[in-house]
């Protein structure tokens, strides 16, 4: 089964102006019918105006192990953080 | 008064996506993958909802407390009106889409048509359903392609299915009498312009899909006229079965 309909990974724009998000995957054989399954998987209760694909196996994840090093050192780091501006009432979804 | 002809044909219609809504419904659970276990029942859900938005239509025409419920559950098989392609048999998956498309093919256009209908109801509904019916025809037209186009096994038991069901798909371009006297008043579509549209997508379909109609074609009809094939009559065991036991059970 696995060697005929790999496994994809779904995105979907809930509205205009926010960011496709990653809704979780199914099979299909090929992109086309990865957007057709995921209309009919994650969209059935208007969760989306858009639907973005991409094969699982295209994905380059980052190695849990290696948490001490990617992401420890940013813990004593505040002044990273833009605290200092103020955001205008009319922005949203930052 | 009660328009016979109008009543006659919003249940004909109703009753076409009712059973093919049934049908589809079977693979509820038993899909080959779980997408398109989810894809068929969607598609199962769309046809009983608009089977329930030509009941209820049905019902306000007839009065007399009727109810959307009264036509799927309390008819016998000789009074269903629906065409015999939506009443075959699922078979395998090849056999379902097959059915499904070629029904997609009529059900589509007739849609488009239907939403021009001069019966404001009808054309709402019409207009309704045609979204839902593009998708379904690119649903199935897809899967033609793909299985059809595909491996031997899948081409083989695709043209076993059309070889099986296209014998039924003439009769949905044959109005019945009710709708041959609402086409002069510009309600019920004209059947003739849809099959030219349907037979064209059937064609361009196959043709992608390296299937071929075969050659002997025996058109079958009867469906209009209340004449089933044997499955009918078990459709309508498991689908009226808790009103059969438990008359006017509500819950």
């Amino acid at each position: 089964m696995k060697k005929y309909l790999p496994l994809y990974e779904i995105f979907i724009r809930s509205k205009n102006g926010l960011h496709h998000k990653h809704v979780g995957s199914l099979h299909a054989s090929d992109p086309q019918m990865a957007i057709m399954n995921a209309r009919d998987v994650y969209t059935r209760r208007q969760e989306g105006i858009s639907i973005w694909v991409i094969e699982s196996k295209d994905i380059t994840a980052s190695n849990p192990t290696d948490s001490d090093a990617f992401y420890a050192p940013a813990e004593d780091k505040v002044y990273r953080h833009p605290t200092f501006y103020k955001l205008p009432d009319e922005v949203k979804y930052m | 008064m009660v328009n016979k002809d109008l009543l006659n044909y919003t249940i004909q219609l109703a009753d076409d996506v009712m059973i093919l809504g049934h049908r589809v419904s079977e693979w509820t659970g038993h899909g080959p993958v779980l997408e398109q276990d989810i894809a068929l029942t969607n598609i199962s859900l769309d046809l009983i909802g608009k089977a329930r938005n030509l009941y209820q239509y049905a019902a306000k025409q007839e009065g007399n407390g009727k109810t959307e419920d009264d036509y799927p559950f309390k008819r016998d098989a000789r009074e269903w009106t629906n065409a015999l392609l939506v009443e075959q048999k699922n078979g395998d998956f090849a056999q379902t889409i097959v059915r499904q498309f070629l029904f997609d093919c009529y059900h589509f256009y007739h849609l488009k048509a239907l939403s021009k209908s001069t019966d404001e109801q009808m054309a709402y509904i019409g207009a309704k359903s045609v979204k839902e019916a593009k998708y379904h025809l690119q649903y199935s037209a897809e899967w033609m392609v793909r299985l059809g186009d595909g491996t031997e096994e899948s081409h083989s038991r695709m043209q076993q299915a059309l070889g099986d069901k296209i014998h039924y798909f003439e009769e949905l371009f044959i109005p019945t009498k009710s709708e041959s006297k609402l086409l002069k008043t510009g309600i019920a579509p004209d059947l003739s312009l849809i099959r030219e549209k349907a037979y064209a997508k059937l064609n361009a379909v196959l043709q992608e899909s390296t299937l071929s109609l075969p050659e002997d074609i025996f058109p079958q009809q009867g469906g209009r006229k209340g004449n089933h094939t044997e499955y009918l009559g078990f459709i309508l065991a498991e689908l009226q079965y808790m009103q059969k036991s438990y008359p006017n059970l509500t819950w």
